[in-house]
């Protein structure tokens, strides 16, 4: 199985500056009866993005003209809390971001949206101010996983911390799955050594 | 050997491969608990890479998020009104027959929110490590399992090789001691705790729930406190198992049984922190002092006293924490420095994975008996499981909810994710036993306080905010 390996990228970011958004934000639970990860993008925030009729809310800012093709959302502390639901980053990633930057991530968040080549940047108050304002003003920056930076116009950068497995995977394309699959051998020692605590089959 | 907590333990016993400086640990899964939303995507990973389920028979699903709750036509069939929810059900039904994974489908005696019948069927033990496609598996860390929810991708990784890759978490103490007043329960204390540490507070944690308090709880009651643990943001919460895990789960269909029975005792005996055992961090809470807890935000952490005032962000020093909390007030349409008690309400639910249990239904139904559900007010009780809901029609507690004219349900998610139409309106204002009141969780638009099911109760006669303390004799 082949993963797209990530790349450095350059591109304008959106603010979201909305503290704690929740998984149920990024994607209300009325679009998670789907047996797909396709066209997910379309229902990003769609309680914020668009009207009682359905359409779009001009004042949301990804549905203002700076926020087409940006790459980079920034928005407030604790984003992706609440819900497992993998559709959050898929809908993120399908709406064409490919990178988070906050103070910090929701567990669960953050390890579904590593799955899925979405950048969850964790920055500390300072640094998250300043890009917050950049931000704001449409600004550009760079993320480079390689040397796990976000580097601003001025030429100043902002480093982030990324467990090395993850990075790793991302880099080198490395599928997870994969690599689990091929623990087998010694997934089958564990087995043989430890019996069964419970077994579902009698059910 | 050096003294460990209860996580610890677990996470050692379940190491098929240490962590090391570039790779995580390869943690082996006990239970895999599947349901119909977050798993189609998974089985078809598995189907494009030619896999097969590694170890069905430590997997089972249910289906519940987005199955009807309404009442069933004599006929015996179910009908799905929702062509994409219906859809999504078949789907897990070829899934489950494709890869010999079993299967509690809709129409089963034991189907049931996944966190309610893990539990009630013996399969949630002490000592185990659970993982399903939810965030609120922490419910199982009341048996003093390690148990917490998981992506798509992680539910295709558990499928294929039973393992998962995690990297050791902190760990934090949640003690709390003394007792609770009548009238104060459970949900109460775990509310409490959510405001305190707050919504990030337990990122990166595994809380265990310590002290005179806890010991005291109930097992239904010590998984409404692990329930809400993922919204303080821990990976898990924990209870050590004791003599009240141990009654619960003797004689359930999956519990060990005979000399096996004894054994595992003897291993679950083990598993309590050692002493002189460290926390990364403790906070204690005081039970003496909580009374019951309500929301009045928008996410769980927003939470107070319910005779309290709903603080004004005048008073809050962070820019963003005043921010957000005027977002919050704006959403809810409320007023700083207004008291919640005898505000009015359109609906009353009272179900979920944090309060469907029997227990709940007869704590709500001790204070409704006899009464009626107040004019203007709709009443919705959802049982956790079939189970529940065969036991709650033996004990007559579905006549006390029907006579106050309250809507008696088959069991689900319902109103908690509102995937299935049960949902508010825009603008309605619902005081609900579940555990997430995020903006448009329970429907768009709509508005929730998040309570004790005897505050549900209470509201739902008086059809205003109500202090349950005066339905409860001391």
């Amino acid at each position: 199985m082949t993963i797209e390996p990530i790349r450095a990228f350059t591109s304008r970011m959106v603010a979201l500056p909305v503290e704690n958004v929740d998984t149920d934000q990024i994607i209300p639970a009325r679009f998670l009866k789907v047996t797909d990860k396709a066209g997910l993008g379309d229902a990003l925030f769609a309680d914020w993005r668009y009207g009682p009729d359905g359409a779009p809310d001009p004042g949301f800012i990804l549905n203002r003209p700076e926020a087409r093709g940006a790459r980079v959302l920034v928005a407030g502390d604790n984003f992706g809390c609440g819900s497992s639901r993998e559709h959050a980053p898929w809908a993120l990633a399908g709406f064409g971001f490919r990178a988070v930057i906050s103070t910090f991530f929701a567990d669960i968040f953050r390890n579904n949206s590593l799955k899925n080549g979405l950048l969850p940047i964790a920055v500390d108050e300072a640094a998250h101010r300043r890009l917050m304002a950049l931000a704001a003003e449409g600004g550009e920056v760079t993320v480079d996983l390689a040397s796990q930076t976000v580097v601003l116009p001025d030429g100043g950068s902002v480093t982030f911390p990324i467990e090395p497995f993850a990075k790793h995977c991302l880099l080198n394309g490395v599928d997870q799955l994969g690599f689990l699959v091929g623990v087998g051998p010694e997934i089958d020692r564990y087995e043989a050594e430890h019996p069964a605590r419970v077994a579902t089959l009698g059910a | 050997m050096e003294p460990r907590t209860l996580f610890q333990k677990i996470w050692d016993q379940h190491l098929v491969r240490p962590e090391t400086a570039s790779t995580p640990a390869v943690l082996y899964v006990d239970l895999h608990l599947v349901h119909e939303v977050t798993s189609p995507q998974a089985f078809s990973e598995l189907r494009e890479r030619g896999l097969k389920v590694r170890r069905p028979d430590r997997t089972i699903a249910t289906m519940d998020h987005s199955t009807p709750t309404i009442p069933r036509p004599a006929d015996g069939t179910i009908p799905v009104a929702d062509p994409q929810a219906a859809a999504q059900l078949r789907q897990l039904e070829q899934n489950c027959r494709d890869f010999g994974v079993p299967l509690l489908a809709l129409g089963d005696e034991r189907q049931g929110i996944v966190h309610v019948i893990g539990p009630e069927q013996g399969l949630t033990q002490p000592g185990m490590t659970i993982v399903c496609g939810d965030s609120h598996t922490s419910t199982h860390g009341a048996f003093g399992a390690l148990a917490f929810g998981i992506g798509t991708s992680e539910v295709g990784h558990v499928l294929a090789s039973q393992c998962l890759l995690q990297s050791r978490a902190r760990t934090m103490e949640v003690r709390v001691d003394g007792r609770l007043a009548p009238g104060v329960s459970a949900k109460d204390i775990i509310l409490a705790v959510i405001a305190r540490i707050g919504v990030g507070g337990g990122t990166g944690s595994v809380v265990e729930y310590t002290g005179e308090a806890i010991r005291a709880l109930s097992m239904e009651e010590r998984m409404t406190v692990c329930n809400m643990s993922i919204e303080a943001g821990a990976r898990a919460g924990l209870v050590a198992p004791d003599d009240t895990t141990f009654e619960y789960l003797a004689g359930r269909p999956f519990a060990p049984r005979g000399e096996s029975w004894e054994r595992a005792v003897a291993a679950w005996r083990a598993l309590p922190t050692d002493e002189g055992a460290e926390y990364d961090r403790t906070v204690t809470l005081h039970a003496d002092e909580l009374a019951p807890m309500i929301t009045y935000g928008t996410h769980p952490g927003m939470g107070m006293r319910i005779d309290d005032r709903v603080p004004d962000p005048r008073h809050v020093d962070d820019p963003g924490q005043r921010s957000t909390l005027e977002k919050a007030l704006r959403y809810m349409d409320l007023t700083a420095g207004e008291p919640l008690l005898g505000r009015k309400v359109d609906v009353v639910f009272l179900g979920s994975c944090t309060n469907s249990r029997i227990s709940d239904l007869r704590a709500a139904a001790g204070v409704m008996r006899g009464q009626r559900v107040a004019p203007g007010v709709r009443m919705l009780v959802v049982p956790g499981s079939q189970q529940v809901k065969q036991q709650a029609e033996a004990e007559g507690l579905d006549r006390v909810f029907r006579d106050a004219g309250a809507d008696w349900r088959e069991s689900g998610c319902s109103m908690c994710i509102a995937m299935n139409g049960d949902q508010l309106a825009p603008g309605e204002y619902a005081v609900s036993t579940s555990n997430r009141n995020f903006e448009g969780r329970q429907g768009k638009g709509g508005r929730t306080f998040l309570a004790s099911p005897l505050t549900a109760a209470a509201t739902a006669v008086r059809g205003v905010i109500a202090d349950a303390r005066e339905f409860v004799q001391p």
